[in-house]
Protein backbone atom coordinates (compact mmCIF):
# COMPACT_ATOMS: atom_id res chain seq x y z
CA UNK A 1 0.00 0.00 0.00
CA UNK A 2 0.60 3.51 0.56
CA UNK A 3 4.83 3.11 1.71
CA UNK A 4 6.21 6.70 1.77
CA UNK A 5 7.77 6.82 5.27
CA UNK A 6 6.63 9.77 6.51
CA UNK A 7 2.92 9.82 5.61
CA UNK A 8 1.82 7.31 8.26
CA UNK A 9 3.00 9.57 10.97
CA UNK A 10 1.74 12.88 9.33
CA UNK A 11 -1.86 10.78 9.59
CA UNK A 12 -1.59 10.05 12.89
CA UNK A 13 0.49 12.79 14.47
CA UNK A 14 -2.23 14.33 15.66
CA UNK A 15 -4.32 12.06 17.05
CA UNK A 16 -1.08 10.35 18.69
CA UNK A 17 0.01 13.35 20.14
CA UNK A 18 -3.46 13.83 21.41
CA UNK A 19 -3.32 10.22 22.96
CA UNK A 20 -0.59 10.72 24.54
CA UNK A 21 -1.26 13.90 26.61
CA UNK A 22 -4.22 13.75 27.76
CA UNK A 23 -4.53 9.20 28.02
CA UNK A 24 -0.40 8.11 28.43
CA UNK A 25 0.98 10.91 30.24
CA UNK A 26 -2.15 11.10 33.13
CA UNK A 27 -1.61 7.08 33.36
CA UNK A 28 2.19 7.42 33.75
CA UNK A 29 1.85 10.27 35.99
CA UNK A 30 -0.44 8.40 38.15
CA UNK A 31 2.04 5.48 38.51
CA UNK A 32 4.74 7.94 39.42
CA UNK A 33 2.49 9.87 41.54
CA UNK A 34 1.44 7.19 43.49
CA UNK A 35 5.31 6.56 45.03
CA UNK A 36 5.19 10.17 46.14
CA UNK A 37 3.21 12.01 49.08
CA UNK A 38 1.91 15.03 47.10
CA UNK A 39 -0.65 17.40 48.25
CA UNK A 40 -0.64 19.82 45.10
CA UNK A 41 1.12 22.82 46.69
CA UNK A 42 4.58 21.28 47.29
CA UNK A 43 6.68 19.37 44.83
CA UNK A 44 6.24 15.68 45.51
CA UNK A 45 7.90 13.80 48.17
CA UNK A 46 9.50 9.90 47.38
CA UNK A 47 8.21 8.07 49.80
CA UNK A 48 8.22 4.53 47.83
CA UNK A 49 5.24 1.64 48.64
CA UNK A 50 4.33 3.76 51.22
CA UNK A 51 1.31 4.84 50.09
CA UNK A 52 0.26 1.63 48.79
CA UNK A 53 1.46 -0.07 52.39
CA UNK A 54 -1.30 2.40 53.89
CA UNK A 55 -3.99 1.53 51.30
CA UNK A 56 -3.77 -2.08 51.90
CA UNK A 57 -3.18 -2.34 55.69
CA UNK A 58 -4.34 1.69 57.34
CA UNK A 59 -6.73 2.68 55.17
CA UNK A 60 -9.94 0.64 57.06
CA UNK A 61 -12.73 2.67 54.67
CA UNK A 62 -11.11 1.06 51.65
CA UNK A 63 -10.79 -2.59 53.53
CA UNK A 64 -13.96 -2.27 54.92
CA UNK A 65 -16.59 -1.16 52.50
CA UNK A 66 -14.66 0.83 49.31
CA UNK A 67 -13.05 -2.67 48.16
CA UNK A 68 -16.00 -5.24 48.64
CA UNK A 69 -18.09 -2.36 47.06
CA UNK A 70 -15.96 -1.94 43.85
CA UNK A 71 -15.82 -5.64 43.97
CA UNK A 72 -19.60 -6.18 43.95
CA UNK A 73 -20.67 -3.64 41.95
CA UNK A 74 -18.10 -4.06 39.00
CA UNK A 75 -18.66 -8.13 39.15
CA UNK A 76 -22.47 -7.68 38.83
CA UNK A 77 -22.32 -4.43 36.48
CA UNK A 78 -19.35 -6.15 34.22
CA UNK A 79 -20.08 -9.57 33.86
CA UNK A 80 -23.43 -10.57 34.68
CA UNK A 81 -24.22 -7.23 32.84
CA UNK A 82 -22.49 -8.28 30.23
CA UNK A 83 -24.21 -11.92 29.70
CA UNK A 84 -27.80 -10.09 29.92
CA UNK A 85 -26.66 -8.16 27.49
CA UNK A 86 -25.70 -11.05 25.19
CA UNK A 87 -28.62 -13.13 26.17
CA UNK A 88 -30.95 -9.97 24.90
CA UNK A 89 -29.03 -9.24 21.88
CA UNK A 90 -29.45 -13.18 21.26
CA UNK A 91 -32.94 -12.87 21.99
CA UNK A 92 -33.24 -9.69 19.34
CA UNK A 93 -31.82 -11.48 17.05
CA UNK A 94 -33.85 -14.08 16.31
CA UNK A 95 -37.24 -11.32 15.78
CA UNK A 96 -37.66 -9.55 12.29
CA UNK A 97 -36.23 -6.21 11.65
CA UNK A 98 -39.15 -3.98 12.67
CA UNK A 99 -39.82 -4.93 16.85
CA UNK A 100 -35.96 -5.60 16.76
CA UNK A 101 -35.15 -2.00 16.13
CA UNK A 102 -37.85 -0.74 17.83
CA UNK A 103 -37.01 -3.03 21.00
CA UNK A 104 -32.90 -2.91 20.74
CA UNK A 105 -33.41 1.58 20.23
CA UNK A 106 -35.30 1.43 24.11
CA UNK A 107 -32.83 -1.17 25.68
CA UNK A 108 -29.85 0.71 24.22
CA UNK A 109 -31.38 4.39 25.48
CA UNK A 110 -30.69 4.44 28.81
CA UNK A 111 -26.89 3.98 28.02
CA UNK A 112 -26.77 7.09 26.08
CA UNK A 113 -26.07 9.26 28.81
CA UNK A 114 -24.27 6.91 30.58
CA UNK A 115 -26.96 6.87 33.17
CA UNK A 116 -26.11 10.07 35.45
CA UNK A 117 -28.25 12.73 33.63
CA UNK A 118 -30.86 10.40 34.18
CA UNK A 119 -30.33 10.11 37.77
CA UNK A 120 -33.31 12.99 38.89
CA UNK A 121 -36.07 9.80 37.49
CA UNK A 122 -34.14 7.61 39.74
CA UNK A 123 -34.31 9.99 42.71
CA UNK A 124 -37.83 10.45 42.27
CA UNK A 125 -38.73 6.69 42.25
CA UNK A 126 -37.09 6.06 45.36
CA UNK A 127 -37.76 8.95 46.96
CA UNK A 128 -37.87 8.83 50.40
CA UNK A 129 -41.30 9.60 51.74
CA UNK A 130 -44.77 8.11 50.74
CA UNK A 131 -45.02 9.85 47.67
CA UNK A 132 -42.16 8.10 45.98
CA UNK A 133 -43.01 5.70 43.32
CA UNK A 134 -41.35 2.57 45.00
CA UNK A 135 -42.58 2.94 48.23
CA UNK A 136 -46.42 4.25 46.89
CA UNK A 137 -45.92 0.90 45.33
CA UNK A 138 -44.57 -1.38 48.09
CA UNK A 139 -46.91 0.38 50.75
CA UNK A 140 -49.78 -0.66 48.29
CA UNK A 141 -49.18 -3.76 47.84
CA UNK A 142 -48.90 -4.22 51.27
CA UNK A 143 -45.32 -5.03 51.81
CA UNK A 144 -44.13 -2.29 54.15
CA UNK A 145 -45.71 0.14 56.05
CA UNK A 146 -43.49 3.05 56.52
CA UNK A 147 -41.99 4.58 53.42
CA UNK A 148 -38.47 3.65 53.24
CA UNK A 149 -35.83 6.53 53.14
CA UNK A 150 -33.93 4.34 50.33
CA UNK A 151 -31.00 6.76 49.51
CA UNK A 152 -30.05 6.80 53.51
CA UNK A 153 -30.63 3.49 54.39
CA UNK A 154 -27.29 1.38 54.21
CA UNK A 155 -29.36 -1.46 53.29
CA UNK A 156 -30.52 -0.24 50.25
CA UNK A 157 -28.33 1.95 48.59
CA UNK A 158 -25.92 -0.62 46.62
CA UNK A 159 -28.51 -2.58 45.34
CA UNK A 160 -30.43 0.61 43.29
CA UNK A 161 -27.22 1.91 42.49
CA UNK A 162 -26.30 -1.87 40.93
CA UNK A 163 -29.92 -1.43 39.55
CA UNK A 164 -29.43 1.56 38.01
CA UNK A 165 -26.03 1.07 36.64
CA UNK A 166 -27.62 -2.25 35.17
CA UNK A 167 -30.29 -0.37 33.45
CA UNK A 168 -28.02 2.34 31.70
CA UNK A 169 -25.27 -0.75 30.83
CA UNK A 170 -26.54 -1.74 27.15
CA UNK A 171 -24.32 0.43 25.14
CA UNK A 172 -22.35 0.26 22.53
CA UNK A 173 -20.72 -3.42 23.45
CA UNK A 174 -24.69 -4.54 23.62
CA UNK A 175 -25.17 -3.33 19.81
CA UNK A 176 -21.68 -4.44 18.47
CA UNK A 177 -22.94 -8.03 19.87
CA UNK A 178 -26.25 -8.03 18.16
CA UNK A 179 -24.46 -7.06 14.93
CA UNK A 180 -21.99 -9.63 15.51
CA UNK A 181 -25.17 -12.39 16.14
CA UNK A 182 -27.10 -11.46 12.43
CA UNK A 183 -23.80 -11.94 11.01
CA UNK A 184 -23.40 -15.50 11.78
CA UNK A 185 -23.95 -17.20 8.42
CA UNK A 186 -27.06 -19.19 8.52
CA UNK A 187 -25.29 -21.88 6.87
CA UNK A 188 -23.43 -22.57 10.28
CA UNK A 189 -26.54 -23.92 12.13
CA UNK A 190 -27.98 -25.90 9.38
CA UNK A 191 -24.23 -27.66 8.90
CA UNK A 192 -24.09 -28.09 13.07
CA UNK A 193 -28.24 -29.26 13.21
CA UNK A 194 -27.15 -31.91 10.48
CA UNK A 195 -23.69 -32.46 13.00
CA UNK A 196 -26.16 -33.45 16.20
CA UNK A 197 -26.61 -29.94 17.88
CA UNK A 198 -29.75 -31.17 19.26
CA UNK A 199 -30.84 -28.47 21.62
CA UNK A 200 -30.42 -23.95 21.71
CA UNK A 201 -27.92 -24.25 24.46
CA UNK A 202 -25.61 -26.30 22.46
CA UNK A 203 -26.27 -24.02 19.75
CA UNK A 204 -25.55 -21.08 20.99
CA UNK A 205 -21.85 -22.62 22.58
CA UNK A 206 -20.64 -24.49 20.14
CA UNK A 207 -22.24 -22.41 16.69
CA UNK A 208 -22.50 -18.86 17.69
CA UNK A 209 -20.24 -17.77 20.60
CA UNK A 210 -17.15 -19.18 18.82
CA UNK A 211 -18.40 -18.00 15.39
CA UNK A 212 -18.47 -14.26 17.04
CA UNK A 213 -15.55 -14.23 19.18
CA UNK A 214 -14.05 -11.04 18.26
CA UNK A 215 -17.74 -9.07 18.75
CA UNK A 216 -17.46 -10.86 21.72
CA UNK A 217 -14.72 -9.44 23.07
CA UNK A 218 -15.24 -6.18 22.44
CA UNK A 219 -18.51 -6.46 24.04
CA UNK A 220 -16.34 -7.64 27.07
CA UNK A 221 -13.96 -4.94 27.09
CA UNK A 222 -17.02 -2.48 26.91
CA UNK A 223 -18.37 -4.29 29.63
CA UNK A 224 -15.93 -3.88 31.95
CA UNK A 225 -15.11 -0.08 31.20
CA UNK A 226 -18.95 0.77 31.51
CA UNK A 227 -18.92 -0.59 34.74
CA UNK A 228 -15.99 1.25 35.84
CA UNK A 229 -17.22 4.80 34.36
CA UNK A 230 -20.64 4.28 36.13
CA UNK A 231 -18.53 4.82 39.46
CA UNK A 232 -20.52 8.16 39.72
CA UNK A 233 -24.04 6.98 40.03
CA UNK A 234 -23.78 6.51 43.67
CA UNK A 235 -22.84 9.87 44.67
CA UNK A 236 -25.29 11.06 41.85
CA UNK A 237 -28.47 9.65 43.62
CA UNK A 238 -27.26 9.97 47.28
CA UNK A 239 -26.07 13.45 46.51
CA UNK A 240 -22.69 13.00 48.39
CA UNK A 241 -19.59 11.82 48.50
CA UNK A 242 -19.12 9.79 50.42
CA UNK A 243 -21.98 8.20 50.05
CA UNK A 244 -24.20 7.70 53.41
CA UNK A 245 -21.77 5.55 56.08
CA UNK A 246 -19.79 4.69 53.11
CA UNK A 247 -22.31 1.78 52.17
CA UNK A 248 -22.10 2.45 47.24
CA UNK A 249 -18.66 4.29 47.69
CA UNK A 250 -16.31 3.10 45.06
CA UNK A 251 -12.91 3.31 44.76
CA UNK A 252 -13.46 5.94 41.77
CA UNK A 253 -15.06 8.11 44.20
CA UNK A 254 -12.67 7.37 46.99
CA UNK A 255 -10.02 8.25 44.92
CA UNK A 256 -11.79 11.44 44.47
CA UNK A 257 -12.62 11.92 47.91
CA UNK A 258 -8.63 11.60 48.76
CA UNK A 259 -7.81 13.99 45.16
CA UNK A 260 -9.97 16.91 45.57
CA UNK A 261 -11.36 16.87 49.24
CA UNK A 262 -8.00 16.06 51.36
CA UNK A 263 -5.52 16.95 48.02
CA UNK A 264 -3.81 13.64 48.86
CA UNK A 265 -2.83 13.71 45.47
CA UNK A 266 -0.20 10.89 46.05
CA UNK A 267 -2.53 8.71 47.71
CA UNK A 268 -5.86 9.33 45.37
CA UNK A 269 -2.90 8.13 42.55
CA UNK A 270 -2.05 4.88 44.46
CA UNK A 271 -5.76 4.01 44.65
CA UNK A 272 -6.33 5.10 40.69
CA UNK A 273 -3.44 2.74 39.81
CA UNK A 274 -5.25 0.10 41.95
CA UNK A 275 -8.11 0.63 40.13
CA UNK A 276 -6.57 0.69 36.69
CA UNK A 277 -5.22 -3.00 38.11
CA UNK A 278 -8.31 -4.42 38.46
CA UNK A 279 -9.76 -3.08 35.20
CA UNK A 280 -7.00 -4.42 33.24
CA UNK A 281 -7.42 -8.16 34.98
CA UNK A 282 -10.98 -8.28 34.49
CA UNK A 283 -9.97 -7.52 30.53
CA UNK A 284 -7.44 -10.18 30.80
CA UNK A 285 -9.99 -12.86 31.58
CA UNK A 286 -11.97 -11.41 29.02
CA UNK A 287 -8.87 -11.92 26.64
CA UNK A 288 -8.07 -15.43 27.86
CA UNK A 289 -11.98 -16.54 26.85
CA UNK A 290 -12.34 -14.93 23.65
CA UNK A 291 -8.93 -14.55 22.10
CA UNK A 292 -8.40 -15.96 18.43
CA UNK A 293 -5.91 -18.60 18.80
CA UNK A 294 -4.30 -18.67 15.71
CA UNK B 1 -33.19 -25.77 9.14
CA UNK B 2 -32.17 -25.50 12.36
CA UNK B 3 -33.58 -28.43 14.75
CA UNK B 4 -32.46 -26.56 17.64
CA UNK B 5 -35.03 -23.47 16.01
CA UNK B 6 -32.43 -20.57 16.14
CA UNK B 7 -33.88 -18.73 13.28
CA UNK B 8 -30.97 -15.26 13.18
CA UNK B 9 -32.96 -12.53 10.88
CA UNK B 10 -36.06 -13.91 10.43
CA UNK B 11 -38.44 -12.47 7.40
CA UNK B 12 -41.51 -13.04 8.66
CA UNK B 13 -43.01 -13.48 12.35
CA UNK B 14 -43.52 -17.22 13.56
CA UNK B 15 -45.52 -18.69 16.09
CA UNK B 16 -41.92 -19.53 17.65
CA UNK B 17 -40.94 -15.93 18.18
CA UNK B 18 -43.53 -15.59 21.08
CA UNK B 19 -41.61 -16.94 24.09
CA UNK B 20 -38.89 -14.14 23.16
CA UNK B 21 -41.45 -11.42 23.38
CA UNK B 22 -42.68 -12.53 26.65
CA UNK B 23 -39.44 -11.67 28.09
CA UNK B 24 -38.43 -8.76 25.79
CA UNK B 25 -41.38 -6.55 26.21
CA UNK B 26 -41.48 -6.75 30.16
CA UNK B 27 -37.34 -5.82 29.65
CA UNK B 28 -38.12 -3.21 26.97
CA UNK B 29 -41.31 -1.97 29.67
CA UNK B 30 -38.32 -1.59 32.33
CA UNK B 31 -35.67 0.02 30.32
CA UNK B 32 -37.94 2.32 28.72
CA UNK B 33 -40.31 3.22 31.68
CA UNK B 34 -37.49 5.79 33.34
CA UNK B 35 -37.71 7.32 30.01
CA UNK B 36 -41.46 8.23 29.82
CA UNK B 37 -41.25 9.16 33.32
CA UNK B 38 -39.28 11.50 32.50
CA UNK B 39 -41.57 12.65 29.23
CA UNK B 40 -44.09 13.38 31.65
CA UNK B 41 -42.47 14.50 34.38
CA UNK B 42 -41.17 17.17 33.01
CA UNK B 43 -44.50 18.56 31.99
CA UNK B 44 -46.44 18.08 35.24
CA UNK B 45 -47.49 21.27 36.82
CA UNK B 46 -46.67 21.71 40.35
CA UNK B 47 -49.56 19.88 42.36
CA UNK B 48 -49.00 16.90 40.13
CA UNK B 49 -45.34 16.67 40.53
CA UNK B 50 -45.85 15.91 44.36
CA UNK B 51 -49.31 14.24 43.92
CA UNK B 52 -50.40 11.67 46.62
CA UNK B 53 -50.46 8.77 45.23
CA UNK B 54 -48.04 9.66 42.78
CA UNK B 55 -48.85 9.65 39.14
CA UNK B 56 -46.68 8.38 36.51
CA UNK B 57 -48.40 10.06 33.60
CA UNK B 58 -48.88 13.96 33.36
CA UNK B 59 -52.54 14.94 33.17
CA UNK B 60 -52.49 18.54 32.81
CA UNK B 61 -49.16 18.81 30.71
CA UNK B 62 -48.14 22.63 31.57
CA UNK B 63 -44.44 24.10 30.85
CA UNK B 64 -44.10 25.63 33.59
CA UNK B 65 -40.89 23.62 34.82
CA UNK B 66 -39.60 24.78 31.50
CA UNK B 67 -40.68 28.51 32.29
CA UNK B 68 -39.23 28.25 35.79
CA UNK B 69 -36.02 26.71 34.36
CA UNK B 70 -35.79 30.09 32.36
CA UNK B 71 -36.73 32.59 35.33
CA UNK B 72 -33.53 30.86 37.36
CA UNK B 73 -31.60 30.88 34.61
CA UNK B 74 -32.20 34.42 33.69
CA UNK B 75 -31.91 35.12 37.66
CA UNK B 76 -28.64 34.09 37.49
CA UNK B 77 -25.43 36.31 36.82
CA UNK B 78 -24.57 33.67 33.14
CA UNK B 79 -27.93 33.79 30.75
CA UNK B 80 -28.71 30.19 29.87
CA UNK B 81 -28.21 31.11 26.48
CA UNK B 82 -24.40 31.56 27.23
CA UNK B 83 -24.88 27.77 28.72
CA UNK B 84 -25.75 26.72 25.17
CA UNK B 85 -23.64 28.39 23.28
CA UNK B 86 -20.43 27.29 25.46
CA UNK B 87 -21.70 23.68 25.12
CA UNK B 88 -22.51 23.87 20.75
CA UNK B 89 -19.08 25.44 20.47
CA UNK B 90 -17.65 22.52 22.81
CA UNK B 91 -19.84 19.70 21.17
CA UNK B 92 -19.23 20.71 17.55
CA UNK B 93 -15.36 21.20 18.43
CA UNK B 94 -14.85 17.84 19.72
CA UNK B 95 -17.57 15.74 17.32
CA UNK B 96 -15.58 17.35 14.06
CA UNK B 97 -12.25 16.98 15.66
CA UNK B 98 -12.39 13.35 16.94
CA UNK B 99 -13.84 12.05 13.71
CA UNK B 100 -10.88 13.85 11.45
CA UNK B 101 -7.95 13.07 13.85
CA UNK B 102 -9.46 9.51 14.29
CA UNK B 103 -10.20 8.97 10.25
CA UNK B 104 -6.28 10.22 9.71
CA UNK B 105 -5.25 7.69 12.06
CA UNK B 106 -7.62 5.07 11.19
CA UNK B 107 -6.38 5.32 7.65
CA UNK B 108 -3.09 5.14 8.68
CA UNK B 109 -3.35 2.53 10.61
CA UNK B 110 -5.43 0.25 8.10
CA UNK B 111 -3.93 1.14 4.82
CA UNK B 112 -0.19 2.12 5.42
CA UNK B 113 2.64 -0.09 5.89
CA UNK B 114 4.98 0.65 9.11
CA UNK B 115 7.02 -0.56 11.22
CA UNK B 116 4.83 0.80 14.49
CA UNK B 117 1.66 -0.06 13.06
CA UNK B 118 0.77 -2.83 15.04
CA UNK B 119 1.88 -1.59 18.76
CA UNK B 120 0.30 1.87 18.15
CA UNK B 121 -2.96 0.08 17.81
CA UNK B 122 -2.28 -2.49 20.62
CA UNK B 123 -2.28 0.08 22.83
CA UNK B 124 -4.72 1.95 21.49
CA UNK B 125 -7.07 -1.69 22.04
CA UNK B 126 -5.70 -1.80 25.52
CA UNK B 127 -6.93 1.52 26.19
CA UNK B 128 -10.01 0.91 24.91
CA UNK B 129 -10.12 0.07 28.47
CA UNK B 130 -9.23 3.87 29.77
CA UNK B 131 -11.72 5.23 32.25
CA UNK B 132 -10.67 9.01 32.49
CA UNK B 133 -12.58 9.20 36.33
CA UNK B 134 -9.67 7.26 37.50
CA UNK B 135 -6.40 9.19 36.68
CA UNK B 136 -8.50 12.37 36.99
CA UNK B 137 -6.06 14.19 39.04
CA UNK B 138 -3.10 13.59 36.95
CA UNK B 139 -5.07 14.88 33.70
CA UNK B 140 -6.05 18.15 35.80
CA UNK B 141 -1.55 18.51 36.04
CA UNK B 142 -1.30 17.82 32.43
CA UNK B 143 -4.37 20.10 31.36
CA UNK B 144 -2.43 22.89 33.87
CA UNK B 145 0.46 22.31 32.33
CA UNK B 146 -0.56 22.95 29.00
CA UNK B 147 -1.54 25.97 30.17
CA UNK B 148 -5.70 25.18 29.27
CA UNK B 149 -7.21 25.45 31.95
CA UNK B 150 -10.16 27.60 32.46
CA UNK B 151 -10.45 27.95 28.54
CA UNK B 152 -12.39 26.44 25.88
CA UNK B 153 -9.93 24.05 25.13
CA UNK B 154 -10.04 22.41 28.05
CA UNK B 155 -13.07 21.51 27.17
CA UNK B 156 -12.39 20.00 24.22
CA UNK B 157 -8.67 18.66 23.99
CA UNK B 158 -8.99 16.35 26.58
CA UNK B 159 -11.87 14.38 24.75
CA UNK B 160 -10.52 14.37 20.98
CA UNK B 161 -8.56 11.34 20.76
CA UNK B 162 -11.40 8.79 21.87
CA UNK B 163 -9.60 5.01 21.71
CA UNK B 164 -13.12 3.45 20.77
CA UNK B 165 -13.74 5.99 17.83
CA UNK B 166 -10.23 4.86 16.58
CA UNK B 167 -11.10 1.65 16.67
CA UNK B 168 -14.37 1.20 15.19
CA UNK B 169 -13.17 3.59 12.58
CA UNK B 170 -10.00 1.67 11.64
CA UNK B 171 -12.34 -1.37 11.56
CA UNK B 172 -14.21 -0.42 9.06
CA UNK B 173 -11.54 1.22 6.81
CA UNK B 174 -10.01 -2.25 6.90
CA UNK B 175 -13.04 -3.26 4.67
CA UNK B 176 -11.95 -0.55 1.90
CA UNK B 177 -10.66 -2.80 -0.52
CA UNK B 178 -7.38 -2.35 -1.54
CA UNK B 179 -7.76 -2.35 -5.02
CA UNK B 180 -9.46 0.87 -5.02
CA UNK B 181 -7.01 2.85 -3.37
CA UNK B 182 -3.98 1.39 -6.01
CA UNK B 183 -6.27 2.15 -8.65
CA UNK B 184 -6.34 5.77 -7.40
CA UNK B 185 -2.39 5.70 -6.83
CA UNK B 186 -1.61 4.61 -10.38
CA UNK B 187 -3.81 7.68 -11.65
CA UNK B 188 -1.50 9.76 -9.20
CA UNK B 189 -3.62 10.57 -6.44
CA UNK B 190 -1.51 11.22 -3.27
CA UNK B 191 -2.30 10.01 0.38
CA UNK B 192 -4.32 13.05 1.51
CA UNK B 193 -6.27 13.13 -2.09
CA UNK B 194 -7.00 9.30 -1.20
CA UNK B 195 -8.20 9.88 1.96
CA UNK B 196 -10.58 12.92 0.84
CA UNK B 197 -11.93 11.01 -2.07
CA UNK B 198 -11.75 7.33 -1.65
CA UNK B 199 -11.79 6.84 2.56
CA UNK B 200 -13.85 9.91 3.55
CA UNK B 201 -17.01 8.81 1.45
CA UNK B 202 -16.45 4.79 1.59
CA UNK B 203 -16.97 4.78 5.56
CA UNK B 204 -19.31 7.41 6.40
CA UNK B 205 -20.90 4.44 8.95
CA UNK B 206 -18.19 4.81 10.76
CA UNK B 207 -18.02 8.38 10.66
CA UNK B 208 -21.80 8.50 12.14
CA UNK B 209 -21.19 6.34 14.86
CA UNK B 210 -17.50 7.82 15.61
CA UNK B 211 -19.84 11.27 15.47
CA UNK B 212 -22.28 9.50 17.98
CA UNK B 213 -20.09 8.19 20.40
CA UNK B 214 -18.53 11.57 20.82
CA UNK B 215 -21.29 13.68 21.08
CA UNK B 216 -22.28 11.53 24.56
CA UNK B 217 -19.20 12.26 25.31
CA UNK B 218 -18.92 15.84 25.20
CA UNK B 219 -22.54 16.65 25.36
CA UNK B 220 -23.00 14.94 28.70
CA UNK B 221 -19.61 15.62 30.32
CA UNK B 222 -20.14 17.51 33.16
CA UNK B 223 -16.77 16.51 34.62
CA UNK B 224 -14.28 19.11 32.13
CA UNK B 225 -16.88 22.00 33.65
CA UNK B 226 -16.55 20.92 37.01
CA UNK B 227 -12.78 20.04 37.20
CA UNK B 228 -11.00 21.92 34.34
CA UNK B 229 -12.56 25.79 34.37
CA UNK B 230 -13.44 28.31 37.28
CA UNK B 231 -15.54 30.76 35.56
CA UNK B 232 -18.99 30.30 35.31
CA UNK B 233 -19.08 32.02 31.88
CA UNK B 234 -17.11 29.38 30.03
CA UNK B 235 -19.19 26.18 31.43
CA UNK B 236 -21.72 24.05 29.61
CA UNK B 237 -25.21 23.82 29.23
CA UNK B 238 -24.71 19.70 31.42
CA UNK B 239 -22.91 21.25 34.06
CA UNK B 240 -25.56 24.07 34.77
CA UNK B 241 -28.61 21.23 34.05
CA UNK B 242 -26.81 18.86 36.89
CA UNK B 243 -26.63 21.79 39.33
CA UNK B 244 -30.32 22.28 39.23
CA UNK B 245 -30.83 18.50 39.85
CA UNK B 246 -29.27 19.66 43.30
CA UNK B 247 -31.90 21.59 44.21
CA UNK B 248 -34.52 19.64 46.44
CA UNK B 249 -37.14 21.94 46.53
CA UNK B 250 -40.61 20.92 44.57
CA UNK B 251 -39.74 23.21 42.52
CA UNK B 252 -36.17 21.87 41.59
CA UNK B 253 -37.69 18.57 41.22
CA UNK B 254 -39.84 20.01 38.00
CA UNK B 255 -36.90 21.71 36.65
CA UNK B 256 -34.36 18.89 37.15
CA UNK B 257 -36.79 16.95 34.96
CA UNK B 258 -37.11 19.25 32.38
CA UNK B 259 -33.29 19.75 32.07
CA UNK B 260 -32.27 16.36 31.73
CA UNK B 261 -34.99 16.43 29.07
CA UNK B 262 -33.46 19.34 27.48
CA UNK B 263 -30.32 17.55 27.85
CA UNK B 264 -31.56 13.35 27.00
CA UNK B 265 -33.51 14.63 23.54
CA UNK B 266 -30.63 15.56 21.71
CA UNK B 267 -29.01 12.43 22.20
CA UNK B 268 -31.98 10.57 21.34
CA UNK B 269 -32.34 11.88 17.98
CA UNK B 270 -29.04 11.71 16.90
CA UNK B 271 -29.60 7.77 17.57
CA UNK B 272 -32.46 7.35 15.70
CA UNK B 273 -31.68 9.13 12.58
CA UNK B 274 -28.41 7.33 12.71
CA UNK B 275 -29.34 4.09 14.04
CA UNK B 276 -28.58 2.01 10.70
CA UNK B 277 -24.96 3.68 9.86
CA UNK B 278 -24.25 1.95 14.14
CA UNK B 279 -25.39 -1.27 13.04
CA UNK B 280 -23.46 -1.27 9.92
CA UNK B 281 -20.24 0.00 11.73
CA UNK B 282 -21.33 -2.56 15.03
CA UNK B 283 -21.02 -5.77 12.35
CA UNK B 284 -16.76 -4.63 11.68
CA UNK B 285 -16.20 -4.44 15.58
CA UNK B 286 -14.65 -7.22 16.40
CA UNK B 287 -11.72 -7.33 19.03
CA UNK B 288 -9.36 -9.84 17.61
Amino acid sequence: MITKKSTPYLFLAPYLILFSVFIIIPTAMAIGLSFTNYNAVQTPEFIGLTNYINLLTQDTIFLQYVLPNTILFSVVVGPVGYMLAFFLAWSLSQLTKLPRTILALIIYSPSMTMGVAMTVVWRTVFLGNQSGIANYVLTQLGIITEPIIWMQNTQYIMPIVIIVALWSSMGVGFLAMLAGLLNVSPELYEAAAIDGVRNRFQEVFYITIPSMKPQMLFGAVMAVTNAFQAGNIGVMLTGSNPTPQYAAQLMVNHIEDYGFTRYEMGYAAAVSVALLGLIYSFSFVARRLFEEKD
Amino acid sequence: MAVGGTKVNPKKFEKGQIPLYLYLIPVAIFMGAPIIYIFNHAFKPMDELYAFPPKFFVNHPSLINFQNLMQTAAGSSIPISRYIFNSLVVTIGVVFLSVMISTMAGFALSKMKFKLNKPIFEVNNLALMFVATAVTIPRYLTISFVGILDTYWAHILPLIAMPVCLFLIKQFIDQVPNSLLEAAQLEGANAFTIYRKIIIPMVKPAIATGAILSFQAVWNNVETSNLFTSSEGIRTLSFYMNTLSGVGTVQGQGMAAAAALIMFIPNLLLFVIMQSNVMNTMAHSGLK
